[in-house]
């Protein structure tokens, strides 16, 4: 009967770790989302420009590989002279591209709020940023909170990307703890287990939001949207 | 700040072995992938509770955990059970579980799409299970689900970029290669950068051109499912 | 000679009973429409006798089929009983040819150039020879339902099971479909209808059932629907105006 490879001290290690996804998860969250609804306002700003640029910046970022963007943030940045940590390198490269999706996303639900939203606000005679902010985002916000929650998991996941520029979290540690006790199997079996705990809740989450949400108005599931990792 | 890319370009070939070996992953993984997605997919349909739990298992163990902790698991574990299979292969193996569990999610979609009546009618023709599948609801779940269909192998395509974790020589094992070699990271991540949007690009349009030779009803008269 | 017999069915959907004590038989040859109001149990009835619905108590035979049995092999049942819904369920994704020949070559392993021939004369049958190549979505509702005929036809049933077929249609595209029962009929296929299409009924029908909350309420020659013996069958024949 095999010891159980792992201490106590190694289990610390991981729980740090795992803080440490967490840390980042939110970091990516905030700033993603940030940006993200700058995002979404340039895709549809009525600006052609605007609309242009930010497109084609969503289509690259959606186009490119998380793992590229985060070399290149990581050794391209300190190539052009600036020096980046790894919690900063990781942290920018998941907003970049939690920014695009986020976005994307909710151009989608800010576009999905009925015409005759718009037009009966333009009717009472509300400014445009007012429409947006009063009238139009409300509902944005109640259709896009299922398909939002939902990506938290993405981001979630995406943080072990994060290991291979070096910054120590969940998946990191048990690399490193591998490195001293070789016994890969086991460990990244239980790193795999921590973030099925961290993410099973909210996709389940997402689930039930959507589940509610389409009570009112048939949709496609959301669980069939396209994701990998 | 001098940006000097021709240190990268003149790597083309490496470039190109990368480019290829990334789009050999793709296609490969498409299909195998999808095969196991259709059948998890038809599993998860199935009156057999064992077949429904051990395919919803598969696919939520898959969906909550990174692509990069599950390909470590597939090679570490498979070296454990004295298997020595090479990085390529690997690679093919853990990219095809990941991709099967999303698939099986899109295909479980359009094949619920698929009206009662469909499946009445051909089961009161006296076909089979399997071949209600096949000849009735499979092509229309295709179409219907076929955007998300397409999306998903082209980010499929876009994680193999992982699998240069396990030493799989594709396009950002290149690039992280040429990197170290020329001091010119920026330059080359953009490179590479610009080659996976051009074989995503491809990608979409290969997939279009599928779509037009087994969808030939949409093909003819224009009108969707 | 009976070719379909029902004893004493019984049918719940849940806590709802639909089929009570649901008993009558079909003799080879015999034109039976179905007849009552909504949720009287017709349509459950016709679909208990291909299995579509499988039955909580009584027993169903069907061309030496005991339906109600658990381990009866349901492709050979499917090959003796033709069913045509009232949503006709052609598969879009095939052409008219292709749907007719799906059945006799994946069911009966047919080549698939006697498999054509066959298709092209039930087509040939029921008048739409020309439609071969075209998809459903590009007929009219009458001829998809005369296709739909069609290629229960093909499987060459000795039974044909009518759920209401022309209830879905334009009242101007029923006489095709009604026409085509007709000559069925007149060959001397054994049919039982759920139909609402009384006058039609009146002109084709060898026996008439009605039903009424789940059993069997009156039968007989299509006499009935002139001098009904009970009271309900007398209030639904009115309604019908």
């Amino acid at each position: 009967m095999m010891d159980f490879p792992l201490n106590f001290a190694h289990l610390q290690f991981l729980l740090e770790g795992t803080l440490w996804t967490i840390v980042l998860s939110l970091m990516a969250f905030g700033g993603g989302g940030f940006v993200g609804f700058l995002i979404a306002l340039g895709r549809i700003t009525p600006l052609r420009p605007v609309r242009f640029l930010v497109t084609g910046w969503v289509q690259l970022v959606q186009g490119t590989p998380l793992l590229i963007i985060m070399f290149m943030v990581y050794f391209g940045l300190p190539g052009l002279g600036f020096s980046i940590s790894p919690l900063l390198a990781a942290g920018v490269s998941l907003t970049i591209y939690a920014s695009a999706y986020l976005g994307e996303i909710w151009r989608g639900c800010i576009q999905s709020v009925p015409r005759s939203q718009w037009e009966a606000a333009e009717c009472l005679a509300l400014s445009r940023t007012q429409r947006m902010f009063k009238v139009i985002l409300p509902q944005a916000v109640k259709l896009a909170t299922p398909p939002t929650v939902g990506f938290s998991v993405q981001i979630i996941k995406n943080t072990s990307l994060a290991s291979v520029v070096g910054f120590v979290e969940l998946t990191r540690a048990g690399q490193l703890i591998n490195n001293s006790i070789f016994e890969p199997f086991i460990i990244y079996l239980i790193v795999a287990a921590i973030y099925f705990c961290l993410c099973f809740p909210v996709s389940a989450l997402s689930r039930r939001l959507e589940r509610g949400a389409s009570e009112k108005k048939a949709s496609q599931s959301a669980s069939a949207v396209p994701q990998i990792n | 700040m001098i940006l000097d890319f021709s240190a990268i370009l003149s790597q083309w070939r490496l470039l190109l072995d990368g480019a290829e070996l990334t789009a050999e992953l793709a296609v490969v993984t498409t299909l195998t992938g999808f095969l196991i997605g259709t059948l998890c997919a038809v599993a998860r349909r199935s009156q057999s509770a064992i077949c429904v739990r051990i395919a919803a298992i598969y696919v939520e163990s898959i969906r909550n955990t990174p692509f990069l902790v599950q390909i470590f698991l597939v090679y570490f574990g498979l070296s454990s059970l004295g298997f020595s299979f090479s990085a390529f292969t690997v690679s093919v193996i853990a990219l095809t579980i990941n991709v099967g569990a999303y698939t099986a999610e899109i295909m479980r979609a359009g094949f619920d799409s698929i009206h009662k009546g469909q499946w009445e009618a051909a089961e009161t023709l006296g076909l089979t299970k399997w071949q209600q599948y096949w000849h009735v609801a499979l092509r229309p779940a295709i179409e219907r689900v076929y955007p998300s269909l397409t999306s998903q192998f082209i980010l499929l395509m876009l994680a193999s970029s992982v699998t240069s974790q396990i030493s799989t020589e594709e396009l950002t094992a290149t690039a992280n290669f040429i990197q170290s070699e020329t001091y010119r990271p920026f330059e080359t991540f953009f490179i590479v950068a610009g080659i996976y949007i051009a074989l995503s690009l491809m990608m979409r349009l290969i997939f279009w051109l599928f779509g037009l030779a087994i969808f030939p009803r949409r093909r003819r008269l224009g009108t969707t499912i | 000679m009976s070719i379909i017999t029902l004893s004493n069915v019984q049918k719940s959907f849940g806590q709802n009973q639909v089929l009570k004590d649901v008993s009558f038989s079909v003799n080879k040859g015999q034109v039976v429409a179905l007849i009552g109001a909504s949720g009287s149990g017709k349509s459950t009835a016709l679909r208990c006798i291909d299995r579509l619905e499988t039955i909580n108590g009584g027993s169903i035979e069907v061309c030496g089929h005991h339906v109600e049995d658990p381990h009866i092999d349901l492709r050979k049942l499917r090959q003796d009983v033709g069913i045509v819904f009232q949503s006709y369920n052609l598969f879009p994704h095939l052409t008219i040819e292709q749907n007719i020949t799906l059945g006799p070559i994946s069911v009966k392993k047919m080549a698939r150039k006697e498999a054509r021939h066959l298709a092209l004369s039930v087509l040939e049958q029921v008048g739409l020879a020309d439609k071969a190549d075209s998809y459903p979505e590009q007929l009219s509702g009458g001829q998809q339902q005369r296709v739909a005929i069609a290629r229960s036809l093909a499987m060459k049933p000795k039974v044909m099971l009518f759920d209401e077929v022309t209830s879905a249609l334009d009242p101007k595209l029923t006489g095709e479909v009604l026409r085509v029962i007709e000559r069925l009929a007149g060959s001397g296929m054994t049919m039982v209808m759920v139909t609402h299409e009384m006058n039609f009924a009146r002109r084709i029908a060898d026996k008439v059932i009605f039903m009424h909350h789940g059993k069997v309420h009156e039968s007989g020659t299509v006499d009935i629907l002139k001098h009904p013996a009970t009271e309900e069958l007398q209030e639904f024949i009115s309604n019908d105006l």
